[in-house]
């Protein structure tokens, strides 16, 4: 049995996501090696060579894979993964838009963001914005499966000695472009890797506000976060978004600020160590699921928390 | 240019929905239905296509048993021309979905596929990607603007970084994130109009497809319960428990 994981990496660095879907893999029991298909991307071939518990890393390092256009990728992956049994990724945004196409073109199911493996062919996974959590079982003998990156630990980054053997093809489906892209630069840690996470909601009034979240941020070495309803009113950007439909974390510490606690946003956010909620109200329901609820005006609460850390 | 549009039936996005306590499936009992909040910004887009002269007709589609008639019926509402039902006893797995709307795309021929990102229920943000695959197509998921130029579509996407614009050559798919739009209320006028309006239903052995089985569901359970906390008294309080209790600062 083998299985093939798909590098999630900006061609220069392996991101930690990878090293989730790694560990994923090593519960499947079978052999491992590693697809980073991107274009210069031998960087993050190297690291991903050094990744514990890997036996090879393939490369395909081609034009038409350096921006992940899925209609590319897809088909390269297809034809690499018919040698294995499982192909598996971290359910990061470039996953959620590849993979499906491999699975569709390998004429199997995709088994889309799993939380555990309870045998080689049964997994977990959440729905109903994990609400429910369902045991499900695959009969297909080709496995295409994403990963939910919080419900497995990082595999080790240093330690293996994987080779390094490179793939010729170059798909191009020639019917996709990549025109731009606008990517926030920030110093701080990812959202989805943070061991500390701040979010702020429709509570804070304006994007302005969200610098009672930096100071904070700053000293906790924290993500910041952020729930619907303040992507849509324009306060943050849309990567911030947390929540069944944005991103998924789960941080030692996750401190809710100004949010009433949706069954949407909690989705995002409940398998967190610690949760702090913040918030005026003593009924919002974010203090059904917070170990440590204070019920204050951010407007207070927050310069304090800040000036006393 | 025809634009076809995927609507789904899904439980009602405010129902806090569980597990039965046998963890034989979901309690679905009496439960509040409706169109899935991806699907109806997808309508949104297709009908604002049309209204702006792009778009010739928009066809919304909907795979399932006849429940889901009222479905395609807001989307008909909401200013959809005309319906398609694609006939199946119950729910039916992404692929299977996908194989069955490229059968649709196929009679139908059209330029753009607009589908929801993601249904809420299965959570499985699959089918407009395998559709995709299935059919040919470039896809534009996780889509926040669409904007049709001549022979493409440029599609501005949601990813994990910020924002990616995508060229893609038409016929293409769309998925729809949240902010691409904010749909409108279907008018009762429109709800009566709706009613007359053409809905053909389709066998998937009227489209060629095979309905097959590849993932079987074993058992659902509710998911581990967070106990409430504490209230705490003030700032002091919480960062004593935060550095004492929780060892988390
Ligand atoms: C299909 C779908 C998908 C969705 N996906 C997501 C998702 O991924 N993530 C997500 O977050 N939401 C999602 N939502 C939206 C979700 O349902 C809620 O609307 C949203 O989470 C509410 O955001 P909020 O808590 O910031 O705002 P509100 O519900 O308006 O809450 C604001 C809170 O701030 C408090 N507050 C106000 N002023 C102060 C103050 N001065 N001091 C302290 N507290 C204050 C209020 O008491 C209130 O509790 C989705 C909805 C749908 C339909
Ligand atoms: C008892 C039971 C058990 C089930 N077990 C499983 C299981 O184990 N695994 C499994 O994968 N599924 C299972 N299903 C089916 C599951 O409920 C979903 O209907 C199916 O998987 C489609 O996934 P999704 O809607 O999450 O797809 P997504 O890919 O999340 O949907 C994205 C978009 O595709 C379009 N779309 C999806 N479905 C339809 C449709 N029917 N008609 C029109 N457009 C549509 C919509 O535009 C939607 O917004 C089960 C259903 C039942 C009733």
């Amino acid at each position: 049995m083998s299985t093939l994981v798909i590098a999630e990496h900006d061609n220069a660095t392996l991101k930690g996501a990878t090293l989730n879907a790694v560990t994923a893999a090593q519960a499947l029991g079978a052999d491992i090696d590693i697809l980073v298909a991107g274009a210069g991307c031998d960087a993050a071939a190297q690291a991903a060579a050094a990744v514990a518990g890997v036996n090879k890393v393939l490369v395909a390092d081609n034009a038409p894979y350096e921006h992940q256009l899925a209609e590319n990728v897809s088909l390269l992956i297809a034809e690499v993964g018919a040698g294995y049994d499982y192909i598996v990724a971290a359910a990061t945004a470039n996953a959620k838009n590849t993979m499906p196409r491999v699975a569709a073109l390998l004429d199997v199911a995709q088994i889309s963001e799993i939380t555990s493996v309870e045998s080689p062919d049964t997994f977990k996974r959440p729905i109903y914005a994990g609400n429910v959590i369902a045991t499900v079982k695959s009969t297909d003998a080709k496995k295409v499966i994403t990963v939910r990156g919080t419900a497995f630990d990082a595999a080790a980054a240093e330690g293996g000695s994987a080779s390094i053997e490179a793939v010729d093809s170059a798909h191009d489906a020639g019917i996709s472009s990549f025109v731009g892209e606008e990517v926030a630069v920030s110093d701080r840690p990812e959202l989805t890797a943070a061991s500390v996470v701040i979010s702020g909601g429709r509570g804070m009034q304006n994007g302005e506000n969200f610098k009672l979240l930096e100071g904070i941020a700053d000293k906790l070495n924290a993500a910041i976060g952020a729930s619907r309803a303040a992507v849509d009113a324009g306060f943050v950007p849309n990567d911030m978004q947390v929540g069944q439909t944005g991103k998924i974390v789960a941080p030692d510490l996750y401190i809710a600020v100004g949010i009433s606690g949706a069954i949407q946003h909690l989705a995002g956010m409940k398998d967190s160590k610690v949760i702090v909620a913040i918030n005026k109200d003593e009924d919002a329901p974010i203090f059904q699921v917070s170990d440590y609820g204070l019920v204050a005006d951010l407007f207070d609460a927050l310069p304090e928390f800040e000036s006393k850390l | 240019m025809k634009v076809l549009v995927a609507v789904k039936r899904v439980v009602d996005y405010n129902v806090k929905v569980r597990a039965k306590a046998d963890g034989s499936d979901v309690d679905l009992n009496n439960v509040k239905m409706a169109i899935n909040p991806f699907c109806e910004i997808a309508v949104e887009e297709a009908v604002r296509l049309k209204e702006a002269g792009t778009a010739t007709e928009v066809i919304a589609v909907s795979v399932g048993d006849k429940a889901c008639q009222e479905q395609i019926r807001t989307a008909l509402a909401l200013g959809a021309d005309r319906g398609i039902q694609v006939e199946t006893d119950g729910a039916v797995e992404p692929l299977v979905v996908a194989k069955l709307l490229k059968g649709v795309v196929e009679k139908e021929q059209p330029q753009l596929v607009i589908l929801g990102k993601q249904s809420i229920d299965g959570d499985n943000n699959q089918t407009g990607q395998m559709l995709g695959a299935l059919a040919g197509m470039p896809q534009g998921t996780f889509a926040s603007e669409v904007v049709i130029d001549g022979d493409t579509v440029n599609v501005t996407r949601e990813v994990d970084g910020g924002l990616q614009t995508v060229a893609l050559k038409l016929p293409a798919i769309v998925t729809t994130d949240l902010r691409l739009n904010e749909p409108r209320y279907a008018s009762l006028p429109n709800i009566m109009k709706a009613k007359k309006k053409p809905l053909d239903v389709f066998t998937p052995a009227d489209l060629g497809v095979e309905v097959t089985t590849h993932l079987t569901q074993v058992s659902v359970e509710p998911p581990a319960e967070r106990q409430a906390g504490i209230k705490v008294e003030d700032v002091d309080q919480l960062l004593d428990k935060l550095k004492n209790e929780a060892k988390v600062i």
